[in-house]
């Protein structure tokens, strides 16, 4: 049983990662079929890679550093604090997350960029700096952290506070001495994903970073797609690789540590209405920042959209003569949804029974591990995958590289992490006698699943459904080298709408920037209210 | 069998027949990716994100010649090209467009094509042609790649637009200029060639010392540059760009008139003509295609003055072929440099990896 | 380890319903059951009794499926188990904390086993009335589980367990979680349902009231082994060991040397009767076997404490130089904390363990 669940993820990793992957690192290592060991140490000799490896590190430190002390606080507020609008406001945070990075770069630069507003206040620009780079990092994971973070804490006893506080301890010291140390796995869990993403960063540094700045992801996709230098590429990739594989065993351990048993309690009683200046003002300055730091750049990209008289732009989108497209942009839209679609019911079906193999108690040491793997789609380059599915799957029966199922699976591949995250601490706190209750009273296998597992997890599991397809949604890299130009996805078609000159083609690609963000808000503000107690890490 | 191997069975027989299925329930008309064999009524081109051509022009030609086109478009121009040469032993098309020469020589040296001269390769203007003994590739459009500038800007400041590489580093000018990374961007590249050509092997770091010292900024693309940072574009305007001077297309002009609603009566950017550096992109028959037939009717086509007149308002390039229209935006606001700078693709195929390391450790580092 | 005092039964005795054979199970090498033979006729109650940790919900486990033996063999009506999965060996589990499934109602609870294998709808509903009706809940079908009482619950889970009709049903400590009123009151109510359903039930509990009130059969364990089967009154009347007898709750166990007809111990001599084992022996008084006498006649002890237990008193006895003792005694001739007193022996409430 618990091979048959494993199977199917393993199949379709070892088919659609690990293989494409290890394709395109054998193409770039082994020349007239010499392995090219030496360039490992070649690359790594170079002080242009070194210089590009230390920056990935530090910017990455950076920037979680940045983001934990940025969101902390807004995790609180969001986990403690009742207030109007704080249902959609947290559906508005996470949008950033699911945006195609050509978009955010755009509306960012409008923030710290010439004219921007630190720049109308204060005249400060950053825009060619390394701060613009790390607080376009805070933008993306602000989100991260306060639904890990905020997630726990909401459910967090306030009564272990207050008998601390009994004991005699100061507020200050029974937040210290209880609420932290039950709160440091969660908190180390959302600085390792942080961590991770923007260790792996592509697009904010592409685009903020300009070409004096560059990440391992930035620096491989270059080498593959720009310089054709697949030995450095595979090299890269390997180093990349290497990093993450560290990175995730680390974060695995803290998840396992955030497991322990902690009192846990509904999340509504815990939150009530902010009391005395102290409390409104906390309230205030996290509203105020996630005004300025995620609601003005997304504000600026609406704004633009509309600078034309009519709606003219939107108006644009539902005609085809433009000729950038075989058919009307706003058809865009469908394609997007269809993809999203299929790609969502992959990354559910795939997810879901890693998910399941990975619940079971009996789980092995082997399975445990697959636990880690399932996440390093997340730290393997887009550019990487598309490339690599280009030459791995070329062959019959799996000749796939021009069918349009080639898109949702590059973008299920992406989808599959959040619902395996997501699904997985249900599943986890299923009692096991339920499913042996059922299972003495004659359910099968598969109809302890369907009745007691099922269930249990449908709300966590259209949670994870509506990640996979927000995510989906947005995802570009390995999109933009497989959607062809009569279906076009949401994504592409801004991105090349942003590659012509000419006002309307830029009004359009806002306009359909902004209906993409609209679409991922609805998306994100249904799960909001399909939120369960245990809503996994994201 | 136990029931528990047998819910094994299920569930992995559940997940294989799973994602055909899915594949089976979406709304694209796909079919088996490269399966266009020998008599096979499918053509299909691999190309880059820009091709683009009118619906009623291609549907002409599928009827007359029989063929169904399909496209593939593969990235950008390098990823496209880089993408091909990856692929070139089981190809995922029959023909290929998109290679300029700023990068031919990749795919030359690839085997990327096979031979074929194209129906009317007689009409292409001579200055065009390339690989004439081997007939490995077809010109199929031209371009200038040029500074572009605002045309606002300048009036404002009572300042006369830069009209050569001279120009540009001439004190009036400083921090005025955008450009493109040329180890990452195609227009990026062409303007460093165009400095190597106009400067020599030897002159061209020089000149773009000189360059750095008058406050030039690389950004890393064509579309920061150009919407972004760039004063005189629409996104630029938006966004409060200061920079009245961008590497970017002679084309890039008309396309703002052309998509501008309402039109103005004159274009708001301007081409610096003594700045710029003709591109020519090329087709050719994919080495292994599997409907040879059909590429070569596609590559003839290509050369028709039907396809040639409908190309420049789709993909803002100007046609190759003796005697094709151009459209009158483009003579009005961005007509072809009477002397561009050109290089031949034997001495870019030397030198551009060179160079473009030099370049990269004198600009960027 | 002393052998049950019926000796060996027939595995393969045809009215014998479930047949245990040496069946074993080891968490990490250490036997959880250790080579364990049990019959259980059809229509027997059998009640296993032991302290937590020996073995006793291990056992129900390996009957119904979810822990696959390491050794030995399970069979139902003379069929080997081996390999038929837990849904498929059609005996029910009432499981310690009852696990109903929360995110169904009363009803759907009851009705599950019945659904699995096939029911139609209008026979399912008939057979939760008719369960709910048995197990004095009538009417609670559309009732949500959380919001039963720990009693109610109880109910729920017993008419889960029945509604399939299983050959063998199985408790695990079905009454672990009440109070002890209702505990008391519902193993009679129990006792009473499955006499006259004729159900077969082998079920364990920590607790010897319950196994004794419930039971036909006691069988009791200790660290995975059977220490001891027999009917209550058996077990009762003579615990096989001292283990048993200690769990029992009898603590006047003692070392002495029989000889003849009285037992030389720390307490003095013993009357043990006619026919017991001579030799140095472990020997059980039990406290009602304890007589106080006047200060200055036999045993000479200080009360050290005395405990109300509701239709006696137990007086715990210090003598000089030996170990504590423990009398029963009616309420009224209870003497207080520190007054000395004097004991004399009852033989027949004295036992010779072993």
């Amino acid at each position: 049983m618990r091979l048959g669940l494993v199977a199917v993820p393993v199949a379709f990793f070892g088919l659609f990662f690990a293989y494409p992957v290890a394709a395109i690192v054998v193409r770039g290592l082994k020349v007239d079929g010499v392995w090219q060991f030496g360039r490992l140490w070649e690359v790594l000799g170079e002080s242009d890679i070194r210089h590009v490896l230390w920056f990935t590190t530090w910017q990455a430190l950076a920037s979680t550093v940045l983001t934990l002390l940025i969101a902390l606080p807004g995790a609180y507020v969001f986990a403690r604090f009742d207030f109007p609008g704080k249902q959609v406001l947290r559906a508005v945070v996470t949008v950033p997350f699911v945006l195609p990075t050509v978009v955010v770069g755009t509306a960012f630069l409008a923030l710290v960029g010439r004219g921007g507003l630190l720049d109308e206040l204060w005249g400060i620009r950053l825009d060619t700096t390394v701060w613009a780079i790390l607080l376009a990092h805070v933008f993306f994971n602000y989100a991260v952290v306060v639904r890990t973070v905020g997630g726990l804490w909401s459910q967090l006893d306030p009564r272990q506070e207050e008998a601390a506080r009994m004991l005699g301890a100061s507020p200050l010291k029974a937040w210290r001495r209880v609420t932290l140390p039950a709160l440091a796995p969660a908190v180390a869990a959302a600085a390792l994903m942080v961590f991770l993403f923007t260790f792996t960063s592509f697009g904010v540094v592409q685009i903020l970073g300009g070409p004096t700045f560059s990440t391992l992801e930035v620096e491989i996709y270059r080498q593959t797609s720009e310089i054709f230098d697949l030995s450095t590429a595979a090299v890269l990739t390997i180093i990349q690789f290497l990093a993450v594989g560290a990175i995730l065993a680390v974060h695995a351990w803290t998840v396992r540590r955030r497991e322990s048993a902690l009192r846990l309690v509904d999340a509504s009683v815990t939150a009530r209405r902010p009391r005395g200046a102290g409390q409104w003002a906390l309230l205030a300055g996290v509203l105020a920042v996630v005004v300025v730091l995620l609601l003005l750049p997304l504000a600026v990209l609406v704004q633009r959209s509309l600078d034309a008289p009519d709606f003219g732009y939107y108006r644009a989108l539902t005609s085809a003569d433009g000729g950038v497209f075989l058919v009307a942009p706003i058809e865009a839209i469908g394609n997007s949804l269809q993809y999203a679609v299929v790609a969502t019911l992959i990354a559910v079906l795939i997810g879901g029974l890693a998910a399941a193999a990975l619940t079971r108690r009996d789980a092995g040491r082997f399975v445990r591990g697959f636990d880690a793997l399932l996440m390093l789609p997340l730290g393997v380059s887009a550019v990487t995958v598309g490339f690599g599915f280009l030459i791995a799957l070329d062959e019959p029966p799996l000749d796939l590289r021009s069918t349009w199922i080639l898109v949702p699976l590059a973008q299920a591949l992406v989808g599959v992490p959040f619902v395996v995250r997501t699904m997985l601490p249900v599943l986890r706190a299923v009692d096991q006698r339920l499913r042996e209750a059922a299972s003495v009273l004659g359910a099968s296998p598969w109809r302890v699943w369907r009745e007691v597992d099922l269930p249990m997890v449908r709300r966590a599991l259209l949670i994870a459904a509506g990640f996979a397809f927000a995510v989906s949604l947005g995802e570009f890299g390995a999109t933009v080298f497989i959607a062809r130009p009569d279906n076009p996805t949401l994504p592409v078609a801004v991105a090349r709408l942003l590659g012509r000159a000419g006002e309307l083609n830029y009004g359009q690609a806002m306009a359909l920037s902004t209906v993409l963000m609209v679409v991922c808000a609805v998306a994100l503000l249904v799960l909001e209210r399909l939120r369960t107690d245990r809503t996994g890490e994201f | 069998m136990s029931i528990t191997k047998k819910a094994t069975v299920v569930a992995v027989g559940f997940g294989l027949v799973a994602l055909p299925a899915l594949a089976a329930c979406g709304s694209s008309d796909s079919d088996g990716g490269s399966g266009s064999g020998a008599g096979s009524k499918t053509v299909t081109l691999v190309s880059h994100d820009s091709w683009a051509v009118s619906k009623s022009v291609l549907a002409a030609f599928e009827k007359q010649s029989g063929y169904q086109v399909k496209v593939l478009e593969d990235g950008d121009a390098g990823q496209a090209v880089n993408k091909a040469i990856l692929t070139k032993d089981n190809p995922q098309g029959d023909v290929f467009f998109g290679v300029d020469n700023t990068l031919l020589s990749r795919a030359l040296d690839n085997e990327l094509f096979q031979s074929y001269e194209a129906k009317g390769s007689d009409l292409i203007l001579p200055e065009y042609r390339a690989d004439e003994d081997k007939h490995r590739v077809t010109p199929i459009d031209t371009g200038d790649i040029c500074v572009n500038y605002d045309k606002a800007y300048f009036s404002e400041h009572k300042l006369t637009p830069p009209a050569s590489f001279d120009d540009l580093i001439k004190p009036q000018y400083k921090n005025l200029l955008v450009t493109e990374n040329a180890s990452t961007s195609s227009p990026g590249l062409g303007f460093l060639l165009g400095t190597a050509a106009k400067y020599g092997d030897d002159g061209w770091q020089d000149y773009w010392k000189k360059l750095k010292a008058n406050g030039v900024k690389v950004v890393d693309g064509w579309e920061q540059a150009y919407n972004e940072e760039f004063s005189g574009s629409a996104g630029g305007k938006k966004a409060k760009a200061d920079r009245p001077l961008v590497v970017s297309y002679a084309s890039s002009p008309p396309a703002e008139v052309i998509y501008a609603d309402p039109k103005p009566t004159t274009a708001p950017t301007g081409v610096a003509t003594g700045t710029c550096f003709r591109q020519v992109e090329y087709a050719g028959l994919l080495s292994n295609a599997a409907n040879a037939e059909g590429g070569k009717a596609l590559l003839d086509f290509m050369l028709t003055k039907t396809f040639q007149d409908d190309m420049p308002l789709n993909m803002f390039v100007y046609p190759v072929r003796e005697a094709a229209q151009v459209p009158p935006e483009f003579m009005k606001y961005g007509p072809l440099a009477k002397n561009p700078e050109i290089m031949d693709p034997a001495k870019i195929a030397d030198n551009r990896d060179d160079w473009v390391k030099s370049w990269t450790s004198l600009v960027l580092k | 380890m002393a052998k049950s005092p019926h000796g060996p039964q027939s595995p393969q005795s045809p009215q014998s319903l479930l047949s245990l054979e040496g069946a074993t199970v080891r968490f990490d090498g250490r036997a959880a059951l250790d080579a364990v033979d049990l019959d259980v006729a059809e229509h027997e109650i059998v009640c296993v009794l032991g302290p937590s940790g020996s073995g006793k919900s291990t056992l129900l486990r390996a009957v119904a499926g979810l822990q696959p033996l390491d050794a030995g063999r399970v069979s139902l009506d003379g069929r080997d188990q081996a390999g038929v999965p837990a849904h498929k060996r059609g005996v029910g589990l009432m499981f310690q904390d009852h696990q109903l499934f929360p995110q169904r109602d009363v009803g759907g609870n009851v009705a599950f086993g019945t659904r699995m294998h096939g029911a139609s709808k209008s026979e399912q509903v008939d057979r939760v009335r008719e369960l709910l009706d048995l197990v004095g809940l009538p009417g609670a079908a559309r009732r949500a589980v959380a919001s039963l009482s720990g009693g109610e619950q109880q109910r729920v889970a017993l008419a889960r367990a029945l509604a399939p009709r299983p050959r063998l049903l199985m408790l695990d400590e079905p009454l672990g979680q009440l109070d002890r009123s209702l505990r008391e009151r519902l193993v009679v109510e129990l006792r009473e349902l499955f006499g006259r359903l004729g159900t077969t039930v082998l079920a364990v509990t920590h607790d010897q009231g319950e196994a004794f009130a419930l039971a036909d059969r006691v069988v009791v364990m200790r660290d995975g082994r059977i220490a001891q089967t027999g009917t209550p009154l058996q077990v009762w009347q003579r615990p096989v060991d001292e283990f048993v007898a200690r769990f029992l709750g009898f603590d006047n166990v003692v070392r002495g040397t029989v000889v003849g007809e009285a037992a030389d111990t720390p307490w003095g001599k013993l009357p043990v009767g006619e026919g017991a084992a001579q030799g140095t022996r472990t020997l059980l008084v039990r406290p009602a076997g304890v007589r106080l006498v006047a200060a200055d006649a036999g045993l000479r002890c200080t009360v050290a404490a005395r405990t109300f237990k509701g239709t006696h008193v137990a007086v715990h006895l210090q003598p000089e130089d030996a170990p504590r003792l423990e009398a029963a005694c009616a309420l009224r001739d209870a003497p207080e904390v520190g007054d000395a007193v004097g004991v004399e022996f009852d033989a027949t409430e004295i036992v010779v363990l072993d």
